[in-house]
């Protein structure tokens, strides 16, 4: 590792989560160190053209990617009583709120949208780990109830990407009851003979791969995906032995039977449109 | 011999002092009965006080004593005819979770916990309460063999939390996790959950989300331990103390948030001064909250429990 990656490749990613990047920008793929221009990166979702790396992508992206034409309608979600505990530490969780809202202009870590998906009708779930890490308190675990409700209403099947850290520790108790909360979300889309397909993304890890996250009809994750219960180094800290290699990556959970598949972020949308159409349009003459 | 905290050091002195006086009376014939009369109504006062006013994270000690009462004793005290079950059906038995039939008061129940163990033999057999995913899936399989023969079920909780390691991971940890509170949401019987000890996040969350969630007066229910919040938010574990107020993890904080539903008093100075009170304070609670579940039929049950927990945190308890 040079001093050249050091201290380029923060740079570059703060950049890149800006939504006005200027035209003339290089991007350096994380993975493999070459370098691609903005636009090209852009073009291919945020995968590397030269070694396939997924980089990370906002829940923004997510959206346009997903939805046919990238066009699609946001709904608003409840609101939750902020800060229930008053929580302090180095920081207030207020101020890391407000902090959190101004860098991604979203209310907080969850995004929820429908539109169609390969045309069949469709409410899609997005976590955004850049606000707070992705963590789940009551205002994320309430989007996912919403989302659920939503995909009851319109007769869709709802689809959520992960990406989080876990729980939202400064809301204590409360971000633990998100689990059986968002549990009860996933059978009331179950219930309604409805779809549920999560999209593990980078990383998803402690309480939200706990409930919600696990529970999907159908798993898919991204290339290269960190998704896990416990974080790397607490295990480390607790067995005291060298994690193997590939260890909490997608294709490692794929190859333990934990994971449906894995897909390429390219291939996502097809992939999501055709296992909708399986599951939903039982007979393709007929319809 | 009795296990003294940190903060119970002037109660432990002036239980010794008690002692010492009451051997010297027994050995020189001396009448002290006086001084140790007032000596005891020190150390009562004292032990009345401090407990009074435990802090969070003195709670926290509390709730992990060794010589509290654990899942086990709670088991042999209350449920008559126990008999365990084993395993998960697909890869092994998790000692870490306890689980079987028996009858509580004469009805049959399926019985379900998280056991740390008392000594050290039976703290490294049962990974000192750390489950993997055996155990949580042993949880459900049990949860809906209840179901099946409409047998309310009750659990006990007392873990650091699910365990953190490599095996748990490639087989699934998270999804066990996910699976066993689905179990306890969508159980067609009463689920009466108590937390006895430590509830340590998602590991304790896999066997919490009954109907009624009952608490010990000392124990703790956090999302995340009090040191490991210290270390990831104030970067150094030795502000758990700091970490412990500020999440919130007392029966009063919980039961003022509307995380739980009753808070069951235990005895002065501890459930480990005085196990056998504790525990049956613990089975009246229980059959206290029983009761009304069961006059309940199964869907309103289910569709109380869900609503329950689909309340929590939307507006700051009045």
């Amino acid at each position: 590792m040079s001093w050249l990656t050091e201290y380029v490749r923060p740079k570059i990613r703060t950049l890149l989560r800006r939504e006005d990047v200027p035209d003339n920008l290089w991007v350096q793929c994380p993975a493999c160190q070459q370098m691609m221009f903005h636009t090209e990166v852009e073009k291919h979702l945020k995968v590397c053209t030269h070694c396939g790396h997924h980089m990370r992508a906002s829940a923004d992206d997510r959206l346009r990617w997903t939805f046919d034409g990238g066009t699609f309608s946001r709904i608003e979600l409840p609101k939750v009583p902020a800060d229930p505990l008053r929580f302090r530490d180095s920081q207030r969780y207020a101020d890391r709120l407000r902090g959190a809202r101004e860098k991604t202009h979203h209310d907080d870590a969850l995004l929820v949208a429908h539109g169609t998906i390969g045309g069949q009708r469709a409410v899609v779930a997005v976590m955004d780990f850049d606000f707070m890490g992705g963590s789940m308190g009551a205002a994320v675990g309430e989007g996912i109830v919403a989302a659920a409700k939503l995909a009851v209403l319109q007769d869709a099947p709802l689809i959520v990407f992960t990406a989080s850290g876990g729980a939202r520790m400064q809301e204590g108790a409360i971000s633990l009851m998100q689990m059986p909360r968002t549990t009860i979300a996933t059978r009331l889309v179950k219930e309604a003979g409805l779809p549920f397909i999560v999209v593990l993304t980078d990383p998803t890890t402690g309480g939200v791969t706990a409930s919600f996250a696990m529970l999907g009809d159908i798993q898919i994750a991204e290339p290269g995906a960190m998704i896990g219960f416990a974080g790397a180094r607490v295990i480390e800290q607790t067995v005291r032995e060298k994690l193997p290699e590939g260890f909490q990556r997608a294709e490692y959970l794929h190859e333990h039977g934990i994971v449906d598949m894995v897909v390429k972020r390219t291939e996502l949308a097809a992939t999501l449109a055709r296992l909708i159409l399986l599951l939903r349009v039982k007979d393709l003459e007929a319809a | 011999m009795r296990h003294f905290l940190e903060f119970e050091k002037p109660i432990a002195e002036l239980e010794s002092k008690i002692e010492e006086l009451r051997k010297m009376s027994e050995a020189d014939g001396l009448n002290i009965a006086e001084e140790v009369a007032k000596l005891t109504e020190k150390h009562d006062r004292l032990l009345r006080a401090t407990y009074a006013k435990l802090t969070a994270w003195q709670k926290t000690q509390v709730a992990r004593h060794e010589d509290r009462p654990k899942t086990g004793d709670y088991v042999r005290a209350l449920i008559t005819e126990f008999t365990p079950l084993a395993g998960d059906r697909a890869f092994a038995d998790d000692a870490a979770v306890v689980g079987g039939l028996g009858r509580f008061r004469g009805r049959s129940v399926a019985v379900i916990g998280t056991e740390r163990g008392s000594d050290t033999d039976s703290r490294v057999k049962s990974n000192f309460g750390m489950a993997r995913p055996e155990g949580y899936r042993k949880a459900r399989r049990l949860i809906e063999l209840a179901g099946r023969f409409g047998l309310p079920v009750l659990t006990f909780v007392d873990t650091f939390g699910a365990f953190p390691g490599i095996d748990a991971e490639a087989r699934g940890q998270a999804e066990a996790i996910a699976r066993s509170i689905e179990a306890c949401l969508e159980a067609p019987v009463p689920v009466v959950v108590t937390i006895i000890g430590e509830g340590g996040s998602g590991g304790a969350m896999a066997l919490a989300a009954g109907d009624t969630v009952l608490m010990l007066e000392h124990a703790v229910y956090s999302v995340i331990t009090p040191e490991g919040c210290a270390a990831i938010l104030w970067k150094e574990a030795s502000q758990a103390a700091a970490a412990a107020e500020a999440l919130k993890i007392t029966a009063d904080d919980l039961k003022r948030l509307g995380l739980i539903d009753a808070i069951v008093p235990e005895p002065l100075g501890g459930a480990h001064r005085d196990a056998e009170t504790t525990i049956a304070a613990v089975g009246d609670a229980i059959a206290a909250a029983l009761a009304p579940l069961l006059a309940l039929d199964a869907p309103a049950r289910t569709a109380r429990r869900r609503d329950k927990f689909l309340e929590m945190g939307r507006e700051p308890p009045a």
